[in-house]
């Protein structure tokens, strides 16, 4: 087998095929994905419902559709696949040891990599949730693996903790499939998900969502018969007195997710904490000459649209690091300051030329607020807001003019008006 | 007709059912859940202890300190991993470390080798992450730690190779005993006869002993809860931690297990009735003491908590003998730590001092006391993997992503002594599902693959057992 390429893409999902397509269209053409699924698609392929697809295509796609786009991209380019296959380890040398039945293990060596590996749910066992631990406790994603893909219930009554977007799709789903979903519970004053979720997955289903609220217990030896729900302060401590009750067979947790980081880690290539993805230039570029990070490895985006933008950006770089080899750098960092929560990229290389887009997360909900981009004293760029929430990912974009009066770091600060 | 039934998958009864094979035995175990290993034996501390605890002539002086010696042979013999790490009991205060003395004499006493106490200077040398306020510690450098539930799982399936039966969901409802036999019920109806009646019932000794007919073994449990980090804060320390004791009880400990995971834990509650159950107030004493232990625990890196009980007589002591009661009943009742390491000495006494004394049987020459590691493809090298790959394409795919476990292995795990017949036992085999998504991912797919191999629906297919089934019918 063929053991050298070009560009070597770690995901066979949304990040990975845009990725793959833009790096081709970009005039690399030996380029290899490894997806450790019996398909490509990534997580699309067990969201069935739709609202994927409204920015980039304006129209509202489900998501084996919107892979589905992106898959025939790739195999009209014939783009080299290995699915069923698991990459084991990446050395910064980009050096891939992966697996699979028919070749079994071997080692690819590649001139670019493209890290796409998408993320993974935070679980139950990371929030410490007292009570017993029986069946019937899914992650939300697990669920939905169980009733799309696979064809089964998990369970007939539901309670659920987090209002992650995952969460609030599957109060939707589990509701149509005939289950009775009591609540949603959010330990935070706001919603991480959607607002368009929150309005078409619970306010349809008269489903309600309790902010500042979490499980405290979860009852039942073999099986999940009740939980145990109440308010929580402002520090989250749940309040004595505030208990609620339901009965219920299930319960679903959509508490966050985490970047599968784990062979980024193994190669030494720097992460940020705030993400818990890569440390990256605009291009995407890691700190490791090139390797590339984008979609929700590199950070948790809201929508698919933006991962494929986000990949396509990826795509051209390794392509342009493929046909150009390594350039100078003159970096400066990014870094997020007062109400901010991360911002993505956290290195900008002026040598690259051209406008920078910021993404970040505020930290808490601000009404009539100011977001600035300063260096030193210099203000680059300065916003007024009228709502913004941790749930929806800002962008600002920065012009090639004002990166030319950059001389230091570069803070990105929220202001509340007085 | 049994020479002896087993009643209890623990560790105890475990270790107990492999040294009898070695005998030409007709031997059983039966357990009442759905797979072995479902009580103390799997949600403990996984301590190999030294020795130094407990007082000089009790039995769990006797066979901790045996067991200590016989478990790195036994664990290699049943291809289980056990890491000599060394205990470090932590000294705090002035009184602590006048503890320490009379720990480490007792600990000579008790036949304890390579005991040291250190200065604080050079424990921070070999456990840099200890607090700045240890004082110093007992370095017990025969303390080693273990997986108990692969232990407990290894032992019986070897006994299950050289003979051993197994019957799980077996839940003892009577013991009878005419003309010498014993006849064993189950709730469901079965029964077995036997000659002997080993009784490992952990909780349920006592209840086990009474149906016999004997009401001299009271029980009582304390609830010991725990928190789990993930590998990647492996190595935050190196050895086992202890507080030293006091009068206010044993503290916690923070240790690395056999994983390469940190475990954090136990608390100690007074709890009768089995409840196994988490709770905010006992989890936060434990973040509470490792912190009091250690700097900056990684506690972000949490992948699970759980709380296990652990059966205890109002002895105070191992009881390890045959029922004054009734002729041929023994019991093993009142294991609690260090149950687990003396397990191995416990099984070697039973046998060779009581049954052998009462049946007086021949040595079994076909007995074969090694077996292949349940979870080991990880770390072979990439030829290793290939020459099995190219046997066996199923351990070429991955399943559990965290772990990296591949399919041949939880087919195996399925498939061999003592089969995995559900999902959680799949983990405890194999650990796909043990990592830090807490198989989020593979849960499903060990699900298909259990139902595929029983022939059975996937709603049959349950957690731990009847009553768990992971879902609840077909979707629309």
């Amino acid at each position: 087998m063929k053991n050298t390429y070009d560009i070597v893409i770690i995901g066979g999902g949304p990040a990975g095929l845009a990725a793959a397509i833009s790096a081709y269209d970009e005039g690399v053409k030996d380029i290899l994905i490894l997806e450790r699924e019996e398909r490509l698609g990534g997580i699309l392929n067990q969201c069935i419902h739709n609202g994927f697809g409204l920015t980039r295509f304006k129209e509202s796609l489900s998501g084996p559709e919107y892979a589905a786009r992106f898959v025939d991209e790739v195999e009209s380019r014939g783009i080299q696949v290995m699915t069923e296959t698991t990459v084991l380890s990446l050395t910064k040398e980009k050096q891939i040891t992966a697996m699979n039945s028919t070749y079994g293990v071997f080692v690819l060596q590649a001139k670019a990599v493209i890290l796409a590996m998408g993320c993974r749910e935070r679980s139950r066992g990371a929030l410490n949730v007292a009570g017993s631990r029986p069946a019937g406790v899914y992650s939300a994603g697990t669920a939905q693996k169980y009733v799309n893909i696979k064809g089964y219930m998990p369970g007939k009554s539901v309670v659920i903790l987090g209002s992650g977007d995952i969460g609030l799709i599957m109060a939707r789903r589990m509701t149509l499939e005939g289950a009775k979903v009591h609540a949603v519970c959010e330990i935070m004053p706001y919603s991480s998900g959607l607002k368009r979720n929150i309005a078409q997955c619970l306010n349809d289903f008269d489903i309600p969502l309790y902010l500042n609220h979490t499980i405290t217990k979860i009852e039942g030896e073999k099986r999940v018969t009740g939980v145990v729900v109440s308010e929580v302060d402002k520090d989250k401590k749940p309040i004595p007195g505030t208990e609620m009750h339901f009965d219920c067979d299930t319960v679903l947790f959509s508490v966050g997710l985490i970047p599968e980081n784990e062979l980024t880690k193994s190669a030494g290539i720097p992460l940020s904490p705030r993400t818990r993805g890569a440390v990256v230039y605009q291009n995407r570029e890691t700190e490791t000459d090139g390797v590339f990070a984008c979609g929700n490895v590199l950070q948790v985006h809201d929508l698919v649209d933006f991962v494929s933008e986000e990949s396509e950006l990826a795509g051209r770089s390794a392509s342009s690091y493929v046909k150009n080899g390594k350039r100078e750098r003159n970096a400066v960092s990014v870094v997020n300051g007062q109400n901010i929560g991360y911002v993505v990229p956290q290195k900008i290389d002026k040598n690259l030329g051209g406008s920078v887009k910021l993404f970040f997360r505020v930290t808490n909900t601000f009404r009539d607020c100011t977001i600035t981009v300063k260096c030193g004293d210099k203000i680059l760029l300065q916003r007024k807001k009228r709502i913004v929430v941790p749930g929806e990912m800002e962008t600002l974009l920065l012009t090639e003019e004002k990166l030319a009066e950059v001389d230091g770091v570069i803070e990105i600060i929220l202001e509340e008006s007085v | 007709m049994f020479d002896i039934i087993v009643i209890g998958g623990g560790v105890i009864g475990g270790t107990i059912l492999r040294e009898l094979t070695k005998y030409q035995l007709k031997v059983c175990l039966v357990e009442k859940e759905n797979d072995v290993c479902m009580g103390q034996s799997k949600a403990n501390s996984g301590i190999v202890h030294a020795g130094f605890d407990a007082q000089p002539g009790t039995l769990k002086a006797r066979f901790n300190v045996a067991g200590n010696k016989m478990m790195p042979a036994y664990a290699k013999e049943l291809g289980v991993k056990y890491i000599n790490n060394g205990s470090l009991v932590v000294a705090f205060t002035e009184e602590d470390f006048q503890t320490l003395q009379t720990l480490k004499k007792r600990g000579e006493e008790n036949g304890v080798a390579d005991m040291e106490i250190i200065s604080a200077e050079r424990l921070r040398e070999i456990e840099p992450n200890v607090s700045e306020e240890a004082l110093g510690a007992l370095w017990a450098k025969t303390g080693g730690i273990i997986c108990p539930y692969g232990l407990t799982i290894a032992a019986i399936g070897n006994a299950m190779d050289n003979g051993a039966k197994l019957y799980t969901d077996f839940e003892v409802s009577s013991i009878a005993k005419t003309n010498g036999v014993f006849e064993v019920t189950a709730k469901d109806g079965r029964a077995l006869n036997s000659r002997l009646v080993i009784n490992c019932a952990g909780l349920a000794s006592g209840k086990i002993a009474e149906m016999a007919g004997d009401t001299d073994i009271r029980v009582s449990a304390r609830k010991g809860e725990y928190i789990l980090l993930d590998r990647e804060s492996g190595d935050f320390v190196s050895h086992t931690l202890f507080f030293t004791p006091t009068k206010a009880g044993k503290g916690i400990l923070v240790s690395q297990t056999v994983d390469n995971n940190i475990l954090l834990g136990p608390t100690s509650e007074e709890q009768d009735n089995g409840c196994t159950d988490t709770t905010a107030e006992g989890l936060s004493f434990v973040i509470e003491k490792v912190r009091k232990m250690s700097k900056n625990p990684p506690l972000f890196n949490t992948i699970t908590s759980f709380a296990g009980v652990r059966a205890y007589c109002d002895r105070h002591d191992f009881i390890i003998e045959e029922s004054q009661k009734v002729q041929g009943l023994i019991h093993c009742a009142g294991i609690e730590s260090p149950g687990l390491t003396s397990a191995p000495a416990i099984a070697k006494y039973v046998t060779e001092e009581l049954v052998c004394k009462m049946l007086a049987p021949a040595r079994n020459d076909g007995f074969n006391g090694t077996r292949e590691a349940d979870y080991f493809f990880k770390n072979l090298s990439i030829e290793e993997k290939n020459a099995i790959i190219a046997k066996d394409p199923s351990y070429g795919k991955i399943v559990c992503r965290c772990e990296q476990i591949t399919e041949g292995e939880i087919l195996r795990a399925i498939r061999e002594n003592p089969p995995a017949k559900n999902v959680d036992a799949v983990k405890r085999r194999t650990r796909a599902g043990m990592g830090r998504c807490q198989g989020g991912f593979c849960q499903p797919y060990v699900a298909e693959l259990i139902a595929k191999e029983q022939n059975i629906p996937l709603e049959k297919v349950t957690k731990n057992g009847k009553g768990a089934e992971l879902v609840v019918g077909v979707s629309k």
